[in-house]
């Protein structure tokens, strides 16, 4: 690949949400931006451009990836999902978006994206995820509102629930 | 808090990042997971001219074990050899206290030993397990011993034209016991002190980190009646420092008190 | 809706909120878009914390393309008016650093360019120079005459001090049988919500007149502060607020300075400027709570009844006093008894200025600081007479029957049982389990300890508490202030739909929700046909002063005014609809979505007929009711009078009540406090939404966890800021955070419309204190000091260490060193070396440029890294002491964009068979940026540079010598 000049912007393609998106960025461009400001996807938030608050927390071909510490450069053509893509329809919530309504697992809503991302890529992959795993992972997300125990009753529910539709 | 500009060469093969290497010398940087990097970026205390970005490389993207070692490539992701269904149970202790699953799932291995965090896990492992760092430049390979890698503050054996391709670890041996133990002020933070033993029917080897400007191991007697002075003798031989998260003091008392936790245990999983 | 059991508020319904937040569709302000041509702001920040700036150099980043505009504070200081300082003092208040900068993190420039990247660009090509000014970060070193004075008007640094009496203290303590005192020091915290502040601004110079968007939380009379800096009448500054913000919890506030500072931007550039916050910015200079150092004696008979209080309040507010401050030292005047019936008090309030960030609204605001000094003080005082601090808070609570309850300084509790609360949490906390848990730990030698706190919450701030500040001829002078505004609108619009809209910034707290079950209870509506707007417009809304969302006000004052507004609404529809339906107005019922007669459910209208009809058939309505549905009602209570003559002050209208018990246990290795059980019970009146409500304890729990436990804004003595970053400003995550038994003892609010009282600070202020004194239970401590940071309490634990090194001086700094290299040269050359300006260039590291100004003086750019960490620093060394060829005197300081250092190095050349022992000693002090971002990395990084020096050193004196090099990597040192 060439090496693309710092002072020039580049096309970025990737598919967002299963849809295909182009924009231009310089190398230096970070994810949450290309996301929020390029593409005008502001479901990802920023907190911290640090790696700490988790609230950026996006999927990059199906793992779990802090968009702050990531450049749109790094992720030409992966699949991103992003809190706009959980939920099945417009108008209708995910299982676990709606555990989350449920359990009042959420105030302002700003840390929430990032949150629901981990959980959603967690729950996937470890459908039995106890407590004890459920609070390690979400040790990677700052929410000043709640103080975690809706978001853990919430995340419990929604296992569950997930694991019945799995059996059913 | 965005970064300053920089070119950026996506490498889809070994000799072009190497080339890339050679051609800017320090003006060039790495980038892996860059889980380390990327925030030095953004608060603009890393300025590098070129990012050299290795995770295209197919090569690099390959952990192969052999009876003898475990040999992790450039751009095996933390959470990609967490996953693998048999691995070094020091390896398989220490890894979940590497950041979080969200930088986990990203960042590389080697990226850490490169990166050289005092405080970090990996490099931590590495020495306690006498692995090896396989470094590449355009001109020549090289191995280097754990023990020779890691010299200072974020300093290693790397010269500026080199990466690091792979490095190896010894895989666990029949008779031998590890155990891994870290205080942080919360969890998936640097580790204030991080111990790595591993014990053998002559001794423990016992690594620390958090404590000295880089990771640093030794070798203790089997007779763990000699153990306190010989943690004693270690714990002042790092030289602690005060900072805002702990006393010297408080390092120093950890590494006599969990030290000799971390080795009974160890001792105690020979099998 | 006939029965109580139909009505929709104190249900957990769903959020509204919820379905566009959990689909990112939020509507924050980073997220609302901006008008063509809008540029973007970047701030240049001090990285000192007091320092004369001597110069600004800005050509280079004027120059830099895409760069609009580069303001400095002499810029903004033409254009604005010094923002208004809440206490009669001599000193200026400006959004930018003027001539001297106070703090680290203090705005020195104001780049606007096309982007943020750009602009930050731009930052990099700005040089300053300062010259550094002794620092003062400690409160009580502020006020000694020789410490550094931070606003020449003042003379010192105390702006302010007031004492007041209350009752007979000086008899109480003559008579008493005990005087227990205990002397404390809270530290700094704030709430760091996870979006920053973010502020867009626009001027149109025709009408002279601001458009502001901001999230800004209120209170709303800081609209008067920010246009009286903008120089404009309050109508030519219309802010704006997004629909959504990413929590506040009293820190966007603070927000308002930087309002200030990017509408003179945008005046200055003639086009739209917006400027969003980072957290690095966050952590530096937005707004933290106030540390303060509190002497507090009590008056105790022998039986353990507490007679009398005596308060030495020395409250540190930072580089400047921002309005409201001093009022997180006033906001508690009138509970500075807390839950107890103590009847004679004095206080001494004192206000001290030192170098750190100005403070400002935070959750708890005040509350954490008094009953921090407060309830260790009850702890103490059990301890001092052998009794349980259970019987000590029991002895003094404010009897129920006493209710309500006017205390010594003048707050009216409005309601409460504190006692059965008591009892219940006990109770239903399993309290006895606790004990026998205890018990059994310490059977099997773990530390285990036990807290309690009684206290009470107060909410819904009266606007004229801060008076108190003043003495009462000063206030007199003033003219009264005293009150609490709220606002509701309700609008039916053509086809009879009702829209509520209400003077208040939610942050979180489900304002929507609420008000749409509240005014569905009023209007016999279901809340999900009720839409809530909740953004506020200056120039278009009902609004006050008081407006805004802080100090617990959303469910006692906003949620209670709606219900007022519905009930004015109502009462229009029922005598719209009562001729139609050929009843008297009093027999309208509201239900179902319908008017009906009562007692005949047939006879009804559709409510959206009645509610449309003034704007379909004006003509067939009287007169009075013939104008579209809009209600704007607005509540003030008649409780919250002005302060005295005697002081006496009810600072706030609802008092709820707080206990809390805890159970925790001290790592005898690693001295980490585990919270094991905690159990809060909470009186805030009547429960409008319990599962919101359940959300507001947790929340502040998480708070309070944090700063008892974690959370420091901490600063070294230079006033070097060490919390820069959220790896070192440390925010509990969910593996930290238990969850609390949350229980609750209703007694309504005679005062607030619904019954209602604040809940969402209460933890703040009771659960720091309540870990503390668990804490203090299970070690034994006399004396307990937040964060309790795991080293101390170790060293607690651990005793004293075997054969420990000589500690370093304490508070102190210093990054110290040694180290020595062999040379395989003679000394003289080593010697000749150090004294040749170009042998040295090719010495420090990444040094050119270099100067000599004096023959034993230089100065050079060198570029200086440690791993990836590189920047360009100017440096000047001096060479002292020479002492030829054997020793020599080294001392040098740089400054560049990654921060500045000054140290001092022994260097001593020993002679070894023809080669050199080259021994370094060094001592360096390391500031600004790096020290507030990577700290922990300073010290090995500070070692790293040195060796790098004096390897050089050693390579240029022997350059044909590999051996050494070999010798020098054993050593550590890279050559
Ligand atoms: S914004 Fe990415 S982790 Fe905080
Ligand atoms: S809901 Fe506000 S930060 Fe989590």
């Amino acid at each position: 690949m060439p090496r693309l000049s710092a002072t020039q912007r580049h096309s970025i393609r990737f598919t967002l949400n299963g849809t295909p998106v182009q924009g231009e960025a310089e190398p230096r461009m970070l994810l949450t931006d290309f996301l929020r400001h390029v593409l005008g996807a502001t479901g990802t938030h920023v907190g911290c451009e640090h790696g700490v608050c988790g609230a950026c927390t996006v999927q990059v071909d199906g793992a779990l990836a802090r968009a702050c510490l990531t450049l749109a450069v790094q992720v030409q053509g992966c699949e991103i999902r992003t809190v706009e893509g959980l939920a099945p329809a417009p108008g209708r919530l995910s299982i676990l978006q709606e555990a989350f309504r449920r359990h009042h697992a959420l105030q302002c809503g700003f840390c929430t994206a990032g949150i629901l991302m981990s959980l959603d890529a967690f729950l996937r992959a470890q459908p039995d995820a106890d407590e004890a795993a459920l609070r390690d992972l979400l040790s990677g997300h700052l929410c000043r509102c709640t103080g975690y125990a809706p978001i853990i009753a919430a995340a419990l529910d929604a296992a569950a629930r997930l694991r019945e539709t799995a059996h059913a | 808090m965005k970064p300053a500009k920089f070119d950026y060469v996506q490498a889809e093969a070994l000799d072009e990042a190497l080339a890339t290497l050679r051609a800017e010398g320090e003006g060039a940087r790495i980038i892996a997971g860059g889980q380390s990097l990327l925030p030095m970026l953004n608060m603009r205390l890393a300025r590098p001219a070129v990012l050299v970005d290795i995770m295209h490389i197919a090569a690099l993207a390959e952990a192969t074990a052999t009876t003898e070692t475990l040999r992790i490539g450039a751009a095996v992701r933390q959470a990609a050899l967490l996953a693998r269904p048999s691995l070094h149970p020091l390896l398989a202790a220490a890894l979940p206290w590497v950041g979080h699953a969200q930088t986990r799932s990203r960042g590389t291995l080697c990226g850490s030993v490169a990166h050289a965090d005092p405080s970090a896990e990996i490099p931590l492992v590495l020495l306690a397990l006498q692995g090896e760092i396989l470094l590449r430049s355009a001109r020549r390979a090289r191995r280097v011993a754990a023990t020779d890698f890691f010299t200072g503050m974020m300093q290693t054996a790397r010269h500026e034209d080199e990466m690091i391709e792979a490095i190896t670890i010894p895989q666990p041996r029949t008779g031998e016991g590890y155990a891994f133990r870290e205080v942080g002020r919360r969890h998936g933070d640097f580790a204030i002190v991080a111990c790595a033993a591993a014990a053998h029917a002559t001794g423990v080897r016992l690594a620390i980190g958090g404590v000295a400007d880089h990771p640093a191991a030794r070798e203790l007697p089997a007779d763990s009646a000699q153990w306190d002075d010989a943690l004693d003798a270690f714990a002042h031989a790092l030289d602690a420092r005060d900072d805002l998260h702990a006393t010297a003091t408080y390092r120093r008392q950890l590494v006599r008190k969990l030290g000799r936790q971390v080795m009974q245990e160890a001792a105690a999983c020979r099998a | 809706m006939d029965s109580p059991g139909d009505k929709w508020v104190g249900q957990s319904l769903p959020r509204f909120e919820d379905a566009a937040l959990l689909t990112g569709r939020g509507r924050y302000f980073d997220d609302c878009g901006t008008p063509p041509g809008t540029l973007h702001a970047a701030i240049l920040r001090s990285p000192h914390g007091h320092a004369r700036i001597e110069g600004i150099e800005t050509a280079a980043a004027r120059a830099l393309p895409g760069v609009a505009a580069i303001l400095t504070g002499e810029d903004i200081r033409a254009t604005t008016t010094s923002l208004v300082v809440g206490v009669k003092a001599p000193m200026e208040c400006w959004p930018i650093a003027v001539e001297r900068v106070r703090y680290v993190g203090e705005p020195v420039v104001v780049v606007v360019a096309t982007d943020r990247y750009v602009a930050e660009d731009a930052l990099d090509l700005i040089e300053v120079r300062y010259a550094p000014l002794p620092a003062v970060t400690d409160p009580v070193a502020a006020l000694a005459p020789a410490a550094p004075v931070l606003h020449d008007g003042l003379k010192g640094n105390l702006a302010s001090e007031r004492r007041f009496r209350y009752g007979d203290p000086e008899a109480a303590f003559a008579a008493a049988a005990h005087r227990v005192r205990i002397d404390v020091a809270y530290p700094r915290s704030a709430c760091t919500p996870i979006e920053c502040y973010g502020v867009l601004a626009e001027y149109d110079p025709g009408e002279d007149s601001y458009d502001v968007f901001a999230n800004f939380q209120g209170p709303f009379s800081i609209h008067a502060v920010i246009a009286r800096a903008l120089r404009v009448p309050g109508n030519r500054l219309r802010l704006r607020t997004p629909p959504d913000s990413g929590g506040s919890f009293g820190v966007k506030q603070g927000v308002f300075p930087y309002i200030v500072l990017i509408a003179a931007a945008a005046k200055a550039c003639g086009r739209p400027v917006k400027w969003v916050e980072d957290r690095l910015e966050h952590l530096a200079a937005s707004s933290v709570a106030t540390n303060r150092v509190t002497r507090l004696e009590a008056a105790v008979t022998a039986d353990g009844i507490i007679t009398a209080l005596d308060w030495d309040q020395l409250e540190d507010c930072g580089a400047q006093l921002r309005a409201p401050e001093p009022a997180t030292l006033y906001r508690m005047h009138g509970n500075m008894t807390g839950a107890y019936a103590i009847r004679n008090v004095a206080i001494r309030n004192r206000v001290v200025l030192t170098n750190k960030a100005p403070t400002g609204l935070n959750r708890g605001f005040g509350g954490p600081q008094v009953y921090f000094a407060l309830e260790r003080l009850v702890q103490r005082i059990a301890i001092t007479l052998g009794l349980h601090p259970l019987d000590v808070i029991r002895l003094n609570l404010v009897p129920t029957a006493a209710m309500p309850y006017r205390t010594a300084s003048g707050a009216l509790l409005d309601s409460g049982d504190y006692a059965t609360a008591l009892e219940t949490a006990l109770r239903d906390g399993r309290h006895d389990e606790l004990l026998r848990r205890r018990d059994a730990a310490r059977a099997q030698g773990r530390h285990y300890g036990i807290g309690y706190t009684a206290v009470v919450e107060p909410s819904v701030s009266n606007m004229g508490y801060i008076t108190a500040v003043l003495t009462p001829a000063e206030r007199k002078r003033a003219g009264p202030k005293n009150g609490a505004q709220a606002t509701a609108t309700i609008q039916c619009d053509a086809v009879g739909s009702v829209s509520v809209h209400v003077a208040s910034v939610p942050q979180g707290q489900g304002h929507r929700t609420v008000l749409a079950q509240v005014v569905a209870d009023e209007l016999g509506l279901r809340p999900q046909d009720i839409r809530v707007v909740t953004d506020i417009d200056t120039a278009k809304d009902a609004w006050s002063i008081a407006s805004g969302n802080y100090a617990s006000r959303f469910a006692p004052a906003v949620a209670g005014v709606a219900r007022i507004a519905a009930q004015q609404l109502r009462a229009r529809l029922t005598r719209i609809a009562a001729p139609l339906l050929n009843v008297p107005p009093e027999d309208v019922v509201l239900a179902g979505g319908k008017l009906h007669a009562s007692g005949n459910a047939d006879n009804a209208l559709p409510f959206a007929r009645v509610a449309s009809s003034p704007h379909w058939a004006p003509g067939t309505l009287p007169a009075e009711d013939s104008a579209p549905l809009r209600e704007t009602a607005w509540w003030t209570p008649p409780e919250l009078t002005a302060p005295n003559e005697s002081d006496e002050v009810n600072s706030s209208l609802c008092h709820g009540f707080i206990f809390d018990f805890c159970g925790v246990e001290v790592d005898r290795i690693t001295g980490e406090t585990r919270i094991d059980h905690y159990v809060t019970m909470h009186d805030c009146g009547t429960v409008l939404h319990p599962g919101m409500v359940a959300g507001q304890v947790t929340g502040g729990f998480a708070h309070a966890l944090g700063a008892a436990l974690y959370e420091a804004h901490s600063y070294a003595d230079d006033g070097s800021l060490q919390t820069g970053t959220f790896a070192d400003y440390l925010v509990p995550t969910a593996m930290e955070v238990p969850a609390p038994i949350i229980l609750h003892h209703e007694s309504p609010s005679p005062f607030t419309p619904l019954g209602a009282k604040g809940v969402g600070e209460g933890n703040c202020m009771s659960t720091p204190v309540c870990i503390a004194n668990a804490v203090a239970d299970a070690l034994g401590l006399h004396d307990v000091t937040l964060p309790l940071l795991p080293a101390t309490l170790a060293a607690h634990l651990h005793g004293a260490e075997p054969n420990a090194p000589a500690a370093a001086p304490k508070g102190e700094r210093l990054l110290r060193g040694e180290g020595q290299a062999r040379v395989n040269a003679p000394r003289e050359q080593l010697w000749a070396l150090l004294l040749d300006p170009d042998a040295l260039m090719a010495i420090v590291p990444g040094a050119h440029g270099i100067q000599r100004t004096s023959p034993t003086d230089y100065t050079a750019e060198v570029t200086l890294g440690i791993g990836p960490v590189k920047g360009r620093y100017r440096v000047a060394l001096a060479l002292s002491d020479l002492d030829e060829p054997n020793a020599l005197t080294l001392s040098g300081n740089a400054a560049g964009a990654l921060g500045f250092g000054q140290g001092r190095g022994q260097v001593t050349l020993t002679d070894a068979n023809g080669a050199t022992i080259i021994a370094y000693r060094y001592e360096a002090a390391v500031g600004g940026k790096v020290a507030s971002i990577a700290g922990r990395l300073l010290d090995g990084a500070t070692r790293v540079v040195i060796s790098q020096f004096f390897a050089a050193l050693a390579r240029q004196a022997a350059p044909q010598a590999p051996w050494w090099q070999r010798l020098l990597q054993r050593l550590g040192l890279r050559a």
